[in-house]
């Protein structure tokens, strides 16, 4: 008989093929499966999902399926690769271009709020000034222009993109493609995430660029740093491989942003308000997901 | 020609087709009649293969739809085109650009060919310079008809039609039948209609298959109607007053 707790961690341990008993190591202590090991397997994952008190093993593994399903359709060979380059040109004009614009007025701003705090945060004689701009460039390049930028990107392209495909699912306009044997997820998915993948790192560029110009022109503005100081401060000490290392996860991110958006909305069921939480959910998923992968590649990257 | 044989489908315990057996000529127009829920649709879309289904046998003339492969269904599909109950126009691109998604994806004609098919398609629904006008500006019945010429655009052999009236008045309901009527004799092709609008069934109904709950209760021409003498059918057929009256009157 089992006994476990809320939020326990289950680990499965051994099994005893004798007495088809499973032991499992649960919060310090070891407890025993009574029930046969087929039985349990197929258990497995759902009392899990109860006895942690969350959804989140059936869920997770369930919408990580088909995630990787839908992926394996989208990166299926084109119909047409004429077709799929035009739908590409649209998509970058869509996501990438129309997003210049929030993407340098978020970057001036942060940029400048960074120099400030830095400059209120290092008001200590023994600090030279020309740290804020070392702290500004760094902080910019890191993690702004690729995690932050992704995280805005993410609500703008993100729930874009998921009510596009969620509407055109509900308006059959999905089935429409699929009735002419068009594979519709690569068709509508594959432009979008390769869009975003080839011109994301351009916003990030852009972003850098804004984000370390508005620094300069509020520092100097409000008087917390020279012109001479910050610029110094950008060249002292300068690590190329911080842009590649930027660039790299603004990659990724776009793929995170695109396919996880498309997942939501290309599997929309129900009518406009299910388009709505689908597209809640785009970006909540999409933000959480860059979230651990901006821990993960931090890690690989810069360790 | 379409044959289904012993066609099941369910969507958890919930039976909705059972045990389907049909055949569907070409160069006619085949009506699926039946009330809301009784399973037209998933019929519809289980031979088509949106749906797949459990049990059972679809033929497209000689080929066993049901047993092909993904890529080989999607051959098929390429001969079946599909008029959605909202039509399924894609509303980003102009009318000229959805009857030529068809010829773009699938063909190797130019500009020119390509669109003088497009008008050829708009010209067969009686519909003329609406070529550069967008989904969203066209009316309900329009849009229909746009739908019918981009489900045309690929010299098609099979029609699908899923309750093409609906939201339609009935003048506009009536250019729509004639149409796919039109359609169905001049190019010889197997068309399948979803309906449960009788002003279609009396109008364009050469053969018809009558739905309930999930099972084909009936199958025969509009004007056998008159005289079936099953039960479900003549409750569903003769439920308004109007209709009872004009059934009384043709059994004289």
């Amino acid at each position: 008989m089992l006994i476990v707790q809320k939020h326990s961690l289950l680990i499965p341990l051994s099994f005893d093929s004798k007495t088809g008993c499973e032991y499992r190591y649960i919060k310090n202590t070891y407890q025993m499966f009574s029930t046969n090991i087929q039985k349990e397997l197929t258990r497995y994952l759902i009392p899990l999902s109860k006895i942690s008190g969350i959804m989140l093993p059936k869920g997770l593994f369930y919408h990580l399926g088909q995630y990787f399903i839908l992926m394996s359709k989208v990166f299926a060979q084109p119909e047409k690769h004429k077709i799929y380059y035009k739908q590409f040109v649209k998509e970058i004009e869509n996501l990438g271009i129309s997003s210049i614009g929030i993407v340098a007025i978020i970057s001036t701003f942060m940029g400048a709020v960074i120099t400030i705090q830095t400059a209120y945060n290092t008001e200590n004689p023994l600090l030279p000034s020309y740290l804020i701009g070392v702290a500004a460039r760094d902080s910019i390049l890191l993690e702004f222009s690729s995690t932050m930028v992704a995280l805005i990107l993410a609500g703008k392209v993100g729930s874009s993109i998921a009510s596009e495909l969620g509407t055109m699912r509900i308006t059959e306009q999905i089935d429409a493609l699929e009735m002419m044997g068009v594979n519709s997820s690569g068709y509508l998915i594959l432009p979008k995430i390769l869009a975003a993948m080839f011109f994301n790192p351009f916003l990030n560029l852009v972003s850098m660029t804004v984000g370390i110009f508005g620094g300069w022109l509020v520092g100097t503005w409000v008087g917390v740093v020279t012109t001479q100081q910050y610029l110094f401060g950008i060249r002292y000490a300068f690590n190329a491989y911080y842009i590649t290392y930027s660039i790299i996860k603004t990659i990724i991110f776009a793929f995170i942003i695109t396919s996880v958006s498309a997942y939501y909305g290309y599997n929309v069921e129900g009518g406009s308000i299910e388009v709505g939480r689908s597209s809640t959910r785009a970006v909540v998923y999409s933000c959480v997901v860059i979230l651990m992968f901006n821990l993960i590649l931090t890690q690989l990257l810069l360790s | 020609m379409i044959e289904l044989k012993n066609v099941f489908k369910s969507f958890g315990n919930k039976i909705v087709l059972d045990n389907i057996s049909v055949k569907f000529e070409r160069g006619k127009t085949n009506l699926i009649i039946g009330q809301s829920g009784s399973g037209k649709t998933v019929l519809l879309k289980s031979i088509i293969g949106l749906y797949e289904i459990d049990r059972g046998d679809i033929f497209y003339s000689d080929i066993n739809f049901t047993r092909l492969n993904f890529n080989q269904k999607k051959e098929i599909r390429k001969q079946i085109g599909m008029l959605f109950q909202g039509g399924a126009l894609f509303d980003s691109i102009s009318v000229e650009e959805n009857i030529r998604f068809p010829l773009d994806m699938f063909t190797n004609m130019t500009m020119e060919e390509k669109r003088e098919r497009v008008n050829f398609c708009l010209k067969c629904v009686r519909l003329e310079n609406v070529n550069h006008l967008y989904p969203a500006e066209l009316s309900g019945g329009m849009k229909k008809r746009v739908a019918i010429a981009r489900a045309i655009a690929l010299n098609t052999k099979y029609l699908f039609c899923d309750e093409p009236n609906s939201g339609l008045d009935p003048m506009t309901s009536l250019v729509i039948d004639n149409l796919i009527k039109e359609i169905t004799e001049e190019f010889n092709i197997t068309t399948i209609v979803n309906t449960h609008d009788m002003n279609s069934v009396m109008e364009v109904g050469d053969k018809v298959v009558f739905i309930y709950e999930g099972k084909k209760m009936w199958e025969g021409t509009k004007d056998e109607i008159f005289h079936a003498d099953n039960r479900y059918l003549n409750d569903f057929v003769f439920a308004s007053p109007l209709s009872k009256r004009i059934k009384s009157m043709a059994n004289g």
